[in-house]
């Protein structure tokens, strides 16, 4: 019995981070049926921004030495929440403009611009340090180099190639900007595993029946359900959110109600990307995982499964998918098959494939005449 | 009001529209007649924007719309109720309606009362107003399409199909219903398979064969033409 909660706790705050990620993948579906598997990948650059507030932008005490610093350190943590949430909403409206975006309109010269300077980062870094003023200056100047060579270049591919919005156009460039940040992490980021030290007190809450939470846990829990419940109130009660809801339902019917839907599209990639951002820099520093740039994968992977298991375009439903997803994975790892642990997530999605393939919340779509 | 000049639409490498020019002036209901894939909802598309065409322009009020995207075109005046009502099935009533005033939602009293404007002309729709739009029956949705499109507060309406899979007795309301709200000063340029009631409520018609204006006329010789009679009429 006393296991058996521990697990339950364990799983369930396990459980909020699932769906804090899944929340992103089944919004961005519901608004344009795509699978942005780069999503995970920007949960790893939230820890990194998570890693890199802690370790250098912030000024964090430690606490060994000065144990009255503990309240200081409680702001700089919240510092840094607000800056992973923010830097990851940049990163996720770049992405859809950049890289989406182009898909459903055609290519324009930002675009060659923009892609510009992605090319230059692997040219100079290969000479320079890019972290030095001369590597920086250098950087930028190849990048408007390359871009203004790739102007025209784009312009004569998208005279000759009609980009359209077909679903595995837009998968693949998904996998591409995945690969890209990946390996666009490990370039700017170093393949060395990083980790956050401690900066906050821990401690130990005894609960009655012999089991206990750690504070770690329990501000992870209690942030994700507060950016959910959050999340919530937009979607259902501000203009933004109901422009989603209405675009999730037929984008050209929404157009026609006027609303800009390449801005709503935006921000709901920002707001996907910035609860990312939130639970990557979350377990970086409460639980001191060691961070690499590959470490979105499986993390993103899972919600992803979460997503589906719920009802991909579900909210209530990416939610649910989550929690069920980290306490089945919990009791797993509670048990003695703890080898099987990242297993369990597939074998649930077989499971519900199989038998509820529109997702445990998900409607079967009736069509009327 | 708007001029639409030597238009041209393809969808790949299927040419939808071949060069139409057609003219709808203010005050007026103008209908589009036609058979099956002769163009008509390719050239309400094109006006709202959803459609790029590859020639052509289209002017509305001296200022050509043709580059602009589709809710730029809702906000200078032109509304649509497309074809197959396409509410918003997973919201009430009043969400739908609200959604049409999107660009303005922060005007609060302004809408509500726009909103009850609505339900005067669809008392239906007031008793259906915290409903699901999915629940509701075709010619209800219709209403709220139409109510919806009116809610942008267009001065040109676009109207695709709205008798479509109607009861007869529906079919009947809904054209009084577009006569009125012409009355009320909305242009109307009209799309119907129901070429006899359209005619009837018409100023001008023009009539669409595989993508090229083969008539323009006023509604009323339309009625009387013998080639229009046989081929649309059913006669």
């Amino acid at each position: 019995m006393q296991a058996l909660l521990q697990n339950l706790i364990y799983g369930v705050q396990l459980g909020s981070l699932y769906a804090l990620i899944a929340l992103g993948y089944t919004m961005v579906y519901g608004v344009l049926g795509l699978i942005n598997f780069a999503h995970g990948d920007v949960y790893m650059v939230g820890a990194y921004v998570g890693f890199y507030a802690c370790t250098k932008w912030l000024p964090f005490q430690d606490i060994s030495v000065h144990p009255e610093a503990a309240w200081h350190n409680l702001g700089m943590a919240f510092i840094t929440l607000m800056l992973a949430i923010l830097l990851c909403a940049a990163l996720g409206m770049l992405i859809e403009r950049f890289a989406y975006r182009p898909l459903r309109n055609g290519l324009k010269d930002l675009d060659a611009h923009f892609w510009g300077f992605v090319i230059a980062l692997p040219l100079t870094a290969k000479f320079i340090t890019i972290a030095s003023p001369f590597g920086l200056i250098s950087f930028i100047g190849v990048g408007i180099v390359v871009g203004y060579v790739m102007r025209p270049l784009i312009k004569h591919l998208a005279s000759r190639i009609k980009l359209t919005s077909s679903r595995l156009n837009a998968l693949i460039t998904a996998i591409g900007v995945s690969l890209l940040l990946e390996n666009g992490g490990i370039l700017l980021f170093g393949a060395n595993p990083n980790f956050i030290p401690n900066l906050l007190p821990e401690r130990k809450f005894n609960l009655p029946g012999g089991i206990s939470v750690q504070s770690g846990q329990m501000a992870i829990l209690a942030v994700s359900l507060f950016l959910m419940i959050s999340l919530r109130y937009i979607v259902l009660y501000t203009k933004p959110g109901k422009a989603m809801r209405a675009i999730s339902y037929d984008i050209e019917a929404a157009k026609l109600m006027g609303i800009d839907t390449d801005r709503v599209i935006s921000f709901t990639f920002a707001i996907g990307a910035g609860l990312a951002g939130a639970g990557g820099a979350m377990v970086a520093a409460f639980t001191h995982i060691k961070i690499t740039p590959l470490f979105g994968l499986q993390p993103g992977l899972k919600a992803f499964v979460a997503a589906v298991l719920g009802g991909a375009g579900n909210i209530p439903g990416a939610v649910l998918g989550g929690i069920l997803m980290g306490v089945a994975e919990a009791f797993v790892a509670g048990s003695k098959y703890v080898s099987y642990r990242d297993a369990i997530a597939f074998c649930l999605l077989i499971l519900v494939l199989l038998f509820r393939p529109s997702g445990l919340l998900g409607k079967n779509v009736v069509e009327k005449v | 009001m708007l001029t639409i000049s030597n238009l041209t639409v393809f969808y790949g490498a299927i040419q939808a529209l071949d060069s139409i020019s057609l003219e709808v002036n203010q005050g007026e209901i103008v209908t589009m007649i036609g058979a099956n894939g002769a163009g008509k909802s390719t050239t309400i598309r094109s006006i709202s924007g959803l459609v790029r065409p590859r020639s052509g322009e289209i002017i509305f009020e001296g200022k050509p719309i043709q580059e602009l995207p589709a809710h730029e075109i809702v906000k200078i005046g032109i509304g649509q109720s497309p074809e197959g009502r396409r509410v918003f099935a997973n919201m009430t009533v009043r969400e739908n309606l609200e959604l049409g005033a999107y660009t303005r939602l922060q005007k609060k009293v302004e809408v509500s009362s726009d909103i009850e404007k609505m339900f005067t002309l669809f008392p239906r729709l007031k008793e259906r107003e915290r409903q699901s739009a999915g629940t509701l029956s075709g010619g209800e949705q219709q209403m709220l399409a139409i109510g919806r499109a009116l809610m942008t507060r267009p001065r040109l309406l676009l109207l695709d199909e709205p008798s479509l899979g109607l009861a007869p007795f529906l079919v009947q309301s809904i054209f009084q219903i577009i006569r009125d709200i012409n009355r009320q000063g909305v242009t109307v340029l009209l799309v119907e398979q129901n070429a006899n009631q359209a005619l009837r409520i018409a100023n001008r018609g023009y009539v669409l064969e595989t993508g090229n204006v083969v008539l323009a006329e006023s509604a009323e010789n339309l009625l009387k033409n013998d080639d229009v009679r046989k081929a649309y009429l059913g006669e």
